[in-house]
């Protein structure tokens, strides 16, 4: 990475991070995303109503679902409004490479989803003064569910290369991250494994190790495992590279 | 200090620019004439590396568009037609995210957007959001853009299109200013434009250049033709005369 190249991102971050906050749309789904959250944690998983204060079954494990709709709904402008505003031709016209620019607007959405999660501080708090829950398991509860958003983040990034209308990218995203999502849910996975011929069993499961939600709830257990972080950053990199392709195509 | 060579463009089996050869000098002011779909906004795109030609190349002062597309875009500033803004960022704000994409950082980045504020009349509404401006005030917003690190390749696409007549005769001016010391292409669908500002142009029609030279010169192309509109005329055809399949 030369100088040259950390300027750039650095300044399509920027103007990308600022614009969240001049649209009404980051502070909706921040409190949404908190609302929604929090409201699980204590109502849905009724957390105050058990001894223990480890956070991962109670928590985290809510988040994959918000994220499947909150993540598409921040990453959706991404590129789908360069290419509405036509302003995609001032920025490829730009001494900018496209990678720079990629990176410069993934890590804008990435930045504004850390913003969110430290939000949720507070719930951590709440738990260390009822009780003393391990600080390990919610450390990479928080790596995991950090994980999860971005990859989300960067799927969308890549939907939203390839078209210009928001709603078709959040729409499509959505569903990318649902489909990832429950393609390794458990119930479903096994209802699958019994439906179809013995053989083919491997071939689920196969199909099943990509999905995000294995990945994130081994994460969870409060285990680093090098393999699922390796996992979502690959995720993470294949989807910035389609992101790459989708602009060249749009570009013809 | 603009060479273009042989560039051919072509979209699925559509032809949009069939063998487009020119050069512009430093000094040179050139008009780029067509009816509508001519392919001058497709040229216009591929000398500034927005599209890759399926064949040629692009030069701009001795750097390849194609081999080293960012060291050539150092050296170009582009207005794209309808010129496109991001609408959630004030008129300073944006030209300071277009001066540091050209490394313009600091000082110098304050002095460069002051300076183009001033060029561009634009200084009373410098804090002003991109959304709330009037048409004439979008247009010159992304002018400024395209001057703001004094490029000595100035591309324009149709920059005086939904200007008032005294904001065209104005941006007439300053493109003629500039022109002493770049190399300038703009392309319009105003000949009189075209007499005003260029010291040479090209028409452009299907794809292919039908006539080059000096506004003069090209009136001469037509015997008996009065003024550039009617060279034009008949040169090129109206865009609902299908082309022959070749």
């Amino acid at each position: 990475m030369s100088n040259r190249d950390i300027q750039n991102t650095l300044a399509v971050f920027k103007r990308e991070f600022l614009g969240y906050f001049n649209s009404p749309v980051f502070y909706v789904i921040v409190v949404i995303f908190l609302l929604a959250a929090n409201g699980f944690t204590f109502f849905v998983s009724n957390i105050l109503d058990f001894d223990d204060v480890s956070l991962s079954a109670r928590f985290f494990v809510w988040h994959p679902w918000i994220y499947t709709v909150l993540a598409p709904a921040v990453g959706m402008r991404l590129w789908s409004e360069e290419h509405r505003l036509g302003t995609i031709e001032l920025l490829m016209t730009m001494p900018v490479s496209p990678w720079q620019a990629i990176m410069g607007k993934f890590f804008a959405a990435a930045g504004v989803w850390l913003i969110a999660l430290v939000l949720t501080l507070p719930i951590v708090i709440t738990m260390g003064v009822l009780g003393d829950p391990d600080s390990g398991p919610v450390i990479s509860g928080y790596v995991a569910s950090y994980l999860y958003a971005m990859a989300c983040l960067a799927l969308t990034s890549a939907v939203s290369a390839f078209t210009r209308s928001q709603v078709v990218c959040f729409i499509i995203s959505v569903f990318f991250c649902l489909c990832i999502g429950m393609i390794g849910f458990p119930s479903l996975t096994h209802t699958v494994v019994n439906a179809v011929p013995s053989g083919m069993e491997s071939i689920v499961r196969f199909i099943c190790y990509f999905s995000f939600m294995d990945h994130f709830f081994e994460l969870t257990k409060g285990i680093f495992v090098l393999k699922d972080i390796l996992y979502f950053v690959s995720v993470i990199i294949v989807s910035l590279l389609l992101t790459d392709f989708g602009l060249r195509s749009k570009r013809a | 200090m603009i060479q273009v060579k042989n560039l051919i463009k072509v979209f699925g089996t559509k032809v949009a620019v069939d063998d487009v050869s020119f050069s512009v000098e430093k000094g040179e002011v050139l008009g780029f004439l067509g009816p509508n779909g001519a392919g001058k906004s497709t040229t216009m795109r591929m000398v500034t590396g927005y599209f890759k030609p399926t064949s040629g190349s692009v030069q701009l002062c001795g750097v390849d568009m194609i081999e080293e597309p960012e060291l050539a875009k150092q050296r170009l500033g582009y207005l794209p037609e309808n010129a496109p803004l991001y609408s959630d960022m004030t008129v300073a704000s944006f030209l300071g995210f277009c001066a540091e994409l050209r490394g313009i950082h600091g000082a110098a980045r304050t002095k460069a957007i002051d300076r183009v504020l001033d060029l561009c009349f634009l200084d009373n509404v410098r804090n002003q959001s991109v959304d709330t401006l009037s048409k004439g005030y979008r247009h010159r917003t992304c002018f400024a853009q395209s001057i703001i690190h004094d490029p000595d390749v100035l591309i324009l696409d149709e920059p005086t299109d939904g200007l008032d007549p005294n904001q065209k005769h104005e941006v007439r001016g300053m493109i003629k200013r500039m022109g002493r010391d770049k190399a300038i292409i703009f392309s319009t669908h105003i000949l009189e434009e075209v007499e005003a500002a260029c010291s040479r142009a090209i028409i452009i029609d299907r794809g292919k250049i039908v006539a080059d030279g000096t506004p003069e010169s090209l009136k001469k192309l037509v015997p008996g033709a009065a003024s550039l509109d009617e060279v034009f005329r008949s040169i090129t055809k109206p865009d609902t005369v299908q082309k022959k399949a070749a």
